[in-house]
Parts: C-alpha cells; structure tokens; sequence
C-alpha cells in the first residue's frame, strides 16, 4: 500500500493566482468535505499535542487487566491490550508519533526535493542531466524495500525513521519542482528579472519558486499521508522505534489477536485511515482551489 | 555630434547561432544623453543586439565578434557578477510584453521595492517609500493603492509603467526599450513615448530606442540606425532619414507607413509594399537587401558594399544612393 501511494502525484495546476489573494481560501472553504477534513486533523494534532496531559503516564506501561474490550471499564473506554497497556493513551500518543514522523519526513523531503529540483530545472544544460540521473537511481529502486534497509542501518529511532521516509519522498517533489522551473525560467518575467541584474538565488527563490508554490503544496498534503503510512507498515513490521508507541506498531501488536481481540488492530487501523483519508480530501481541495482553470470563480 | 566619448560603444558586433548569423558587422553609438532609435523589421536582429548588449543573449547564441563598450569598459570582458551590477544599475532594459514580463504571484511594490533593494541596499520602510515615489514619477494614478495591486489588477500601459519604473529605480546611464510599445494601444503608445522622453531629461539618461516604427522615430529619437538582416545599412539623425532617406530599404519603410505629412510624395496613393521577405537575406553573399532591391547593381550580389560616409554622420551602405547623393551634394557646391 505504502510504495503506491509514494508514488501518486495528483493532477497540477499550471498557472498559478497570486498566492497572496482569498479567491484561493474561499474556494477552499466551499469544500465540505475538505472543511470537515481540516477539521478532524485539528483534532488529531490537538490530541498529539495534548497527549501529556490527557495521559500522564507511559503508554507502554501496564495498567490494566489485559484484553479488556472497549466499554467494558469507563477507565479504559477503548479498552486493553494483550499487556494490559491503555489502547485510548495508545491511540493518543500514537498520534503525536504519527504527526510528528508525518510532517517532519515532509518538510524535509520537500527541502530536498525542492533545491534538487530548482536546481536541475532552473540550470539545466549537464547540472540537469546529473540531477535527473540520482532522482531516477532513488525512483527505479523499489522505495519501500529501501526504506526498510535504511532503517534496518539505522538505529529505529523517529530521527532515522523521519529521514529514511524523507530519502525515499524527495524525488517525487523534485521532478515536480523541475517541471515546474523547465517552463518558469522561460517566461518574460525571468528575462526582465535578469535584466535588472538579480543573481540566480535571488531569481529561484524570490522569482519563481512563488509561482511553482501550488502543486508543491498540493503534493505536500499528500506526503504527510503517505510517510503516516510508511511509519506505520515499518512499526507494524516491528521496525518502529521500539521506546515510543505509535499507530502502526499496535496493529502490529495485535496482529496476533485479530480473530478474538479484533478491536486491536481495528482502533488504530481506523485512526489511520481517517488522518490519511483527510490529508487526501485536503489535498484535492487544494488543487482545485489553487487551480484557476478548475474552479468556477473568474 | 557629440565630440566627447560615447556613452555606449558597439562595433563590429557579430551573433551566431549554430544554424545562422542574426547580426553582422552591427555597431553604433550612443552619447549621453541622446535618444538613439534602432529600427529594422522583424528578424533584423534588433532585439538581439540589445540582448547582447545587456549579455542576455539566449545560450544558443554567441558574440563571435565585436567590442560592447560602456563608458570604454568593456562588457564582454566583464565577469558576470560586476556585469549583474551593470545591469539594472548602469544599463537597464524594458521588454516588449508588459502583460508577461512581470511576476504575477508578486504585488508591483514588492517587485519594484527589489530592484532598491537589491542596488541600493535599501530597507523594505525605505525602498516602500522610494517605490511609491517611483510610482508617481511614472504617473500611476493614486500610487499609494497601487503598491499593493497584483499586476493581473493593471491595465497594459500600467504595468508597461511599472516596468518603466523598475528600470529607472536606480538610474541608469542607459535605458534600453525593446519595443517598448508594440504591445500597447495607440493611445497609449504616446503616452509612454512621451513618459520614456521626460524620464530620459529629468534622470540624464541616454535611451536606445528599439522598434519596427518608423513612424514614432521623427518624434521622439535624435539619431536613428536603420538595421536590415543583421546589417547597419543607414544612420542619420533622426529628420534627415525621414525628410531624405538614401538606402533603398529605408525609401522602400518609408513608403510603406502610412504618415500625416501629406508634403511627402510617398504618402501620395496607395501604400507601396517591399516585394519579397527579409528571409531572402539567408545565406546572401552580396548586400543582404540585394534581393529585393529595385536598383540593385551586379556588383551587390558579390560582396556586401560598405558603410560610407556621406556626410558627417551619415552612413549608408549603397554604392547607388551614395554615387547620387555625392553628386547631389557636387551639383550644389557643396
């Protein structure tokens, strides 16, 4: 599941409107199912960020009767697990883990991706071809299978696990960011900048990474998702970092119980199914509120 | 003719590409101050002359021969981060597209509040202020609203404005315009005509006007160069080529634009067209008009004929006009 959607990138938006106006916004906001997304992922991330307070304690620790299902005691609404360790303060810690590798792994495999890809796109000429040759070594390998064996290098730690997921995301936005330069350094505003003597960093950043902004936001929502998803297959497969609870090393966990304790593998499995669901409406949403020639507004 | 050292020095300009060479033996020069109108139909090479000039030229393109002097430094010897400091600050350059030669997702202010801040190591309070003073000198109405417009708010002849702005936001000794006009409403053509003329007087600049019109040349340039395949076929002060132009080319864009001055004989009667098209100069030996040319002689298919001076000031590279002028000019006791 993880190595498909890594690879999904959503239909762009070419020309880009100021990012600067509401049209945007308001075309976002006239999504329900988008505002009701946006909505249920505050959610999560108050809980992550709240998780210290809500759960004092360790949830790896042992507080309950093991195999308690949900309801059963009003302590532990959701129940226990075959330790007796919480799975609701499971759940909530798990959410900071998830959020945490999540957003992190996309904002550094976006950094990457984006000076790797200016960089090919802006330059071009052998810069280009040198570039376009590493990006396509990281895509013909299969990037579940290198995540895994980085890992496996690496100490299974969220530092490791965050920059793993970030070496196998980068080249997905760096072709993006490429594309989106190849055909920006060509317009007239370039040339103009150019002849106003502006140095090439001052033309990359300043001029035209504004205008390739869009898609890479876009793509962006949808990276989160798929590095929620990569965290949780490596914590499933017991390559999670073992000192700290997440989503994915609870369904792995209880893996075993599936047929008589199935509330297990299902409470975590649901949580991440709706945060990824909801970064994937938040991304559509995005596209076409920041694609001009999809939405009906003038 | 200014005596002193020329603030712009082109000679012998030669841009190749590997399929072609857009411009021969161009140069000119030109004086502080002065407003110099290159004029030559589409694919003359103009617009890469000054791209060349700027070292803008796409990279397919190569200077492969000639002098770019300003101020009698050399530009082509210039490494590129002095040449960035030339650019916008010494020499600047307006582009034809007013509509796509702007950053769209920027608003004008902070596009122009840059430029100060890039040369002249302005702050944003500062350069902010300097940008709405700057917004005024080009005459956008109510400056202070406009700052913060994003420029698909604008109109074209405001955003040419705006550009106009940019490029004289640190004044430069040069103006290029390239076509500065072209994509602009008659109206307004004028208008920024006449706004480019104001800026050249009130800053001191000197402005190299390049366009395919020679109906604005007489109003607003002082000399003009005449540009046909990538050759400097004739330059002369700006009335002397409109009351009496000597290449036949130059006759032949003459009679082909429609003018007020009923006093000229060529507005007499229909429009005359050039017969042929400029593609016929490719691969020409002779003179690169020879093909189209009413008068031309056996020896023009042969070798380009050269630059002579017919008067001080003015050249013009045809045996025939030159043989009749010079005996004009004997006829008078000149």
């Amino acid at each position: 599941m993880t190595a498909a959607t890594s690879g999904h990138t959503p239909d762009i938006a070419v020309a880009a409107p100021p990012l600067g106006s509401w049209r945007a916004v308001r075309a976002f906001l006239r999504n329900p199912a988008a505002v009701l997304a946006t909505l249920f992922l505050i959610m999560v991330a108050v809980t992550a960020v709240a998780a210290p307070l809500i759960y004092p304690e360790d949830p790896l620790s042992m507080v309950a009767r093991p195999f308690l299902w949900p309801g059963q005691n009003p302590t532990f609404p959701l129940g226990s697990d075959s330790l007796g360790r919480d799975v609701a303060a499971g759940l909530v810690w798990g959410a900071r883990i998830s959020l945490l590798i999540g957003i992190a792994a996309m904002a550094l495999g976006v950094t990457i991706g984006i000076v790797v890809g200016a960089t090919a796109g802006y330059f071009g000429g052998w810069i280009d071809d040198a570039l376009v040759r590493l990006i396509e070594i990281f895509q013909t390998t299969p990037s579940f299978l290198m995540l895994v064996v980085l890992v496996a290098i690496a100490e299974p730690r969220v530092e490791s696990i965050t920059v793993a997921i970030a070496l196998v995301t980068w080249p997905t936005i760096a072709r993006l960011v490429r594309a989106e330069f190849r055909s920006l350094r060509e317009k007239d505003f370039v040339t103009a900048a150019r002849g106003l003597g502006y140095g090439h960093a001052r033309i990359i950043f300043i001029e035209i990474l504004p205008n390739a902004l869009p898609p890479i936001i876009v793509t962006s929502s949808v990276i989160v998702a798929s590095a929620i998803l990569m965290e949780s297959a490596l914590s499933f497969m017991g390559l999670g970092d073992p000192n700290r609870i997440s989503w994915g090393s609870m369904i792995g966990a209880g893996r075993e119980m599936l047929r008589t304790a199935w509330y297990l593998t299902f409470i975590p499995g649901i949580a991440i199914v709706l945060t990824v669901l909801a970064l994937n409406l938040i991304g559509d949403a995005l596209n076409d509120a920041l694609n001009p020639r999809l939405s009906s507004e003038p | 003719m200014t005596t002193a050292a020329p603030l712009l020095d082109v000679a012998d300009l030669t841009i190749a590409f590997p399929t072609g060479t857009p411009v021969i033996d161009f140069g000119f020069t030109v004086a502080e101050g002065e407003t110099l109108a290159v004029v030559g139909e589409s694919g003359s090479g103009k617009s890469l002359t000054a791209l060349a000039v700027m070292r803008l030229l796409p990279p397919a393109a190569k200077i492969v021969a000639g002098a770019i002097r300003l101020k009698g430094r050399d530009l082509r010897a210039l490494p590129e981060p002095e040449m960035r400091r030339v650019r916008g600050r010494e020499i600047a350059m307006i582009f034809q597209e007013p509509m796509t030669s702007l950053n769209p997702v920027l608003t004008v202010g902070r596009q122009i509040a840059e430029v100060l801040r890039l040369h002249e190591g302005m702050s944003a309070p500062a350069a902010r202020a300097r940008t709405i003073e700057l917004l005024d000198l080009v005459r956008v109405a109510d400056p202070h609203r406009r700052v913060d417009d994003f420029p698909h708010r604008l109109s074209g002849g405001m955003r040419q404005r705006v550009m106009i702005a940019m490029a004289v936001a640190c004044r430069p000794r040069l103006l290029i315009a390239d076509e500065p006009t072209t994509a602009l409403d008659v109206t307004i053509q004028a208008q920024v005509l006449d706004l480019l003329d104001r800026l050249r007087r009130d800053l001191g600049m000197a402005l190299l006007l390049i366009t395919h019109d020679l109906g604005i040349v007489g109003q607003w340039a002082d000399r003009v160069v005449v540009m046909y395949a990538g050759r400097r076929v004739e330059q002369a002060d700006a009335t002397r080529v409109l009351d009496d132009p000597l290449h036949p080319y130059t006759r032949g864009l003459l009679a082909a634009s429609p003018r007020l001055d009923a006093s000229l004989h060529y507005s007499a009667g229909p429009l005359r067209e050039i017969p042929g098209s400029i593609a016929s100069a490719r691969g020409q030996p002779g003179c690169p008009f020879a093909p189209r040319c009413p008068l031309a002689q056996p020896s023009c298919r042969i070798r380009p004929p050269p630059l002579a001076a017919v008067r001080p000031g003015r050249l013009v590279a045809c045996p025939v006009t030159t043989a009749s002028e010079l005996a004009d000019v004997a006829a008078v006791g000149l």
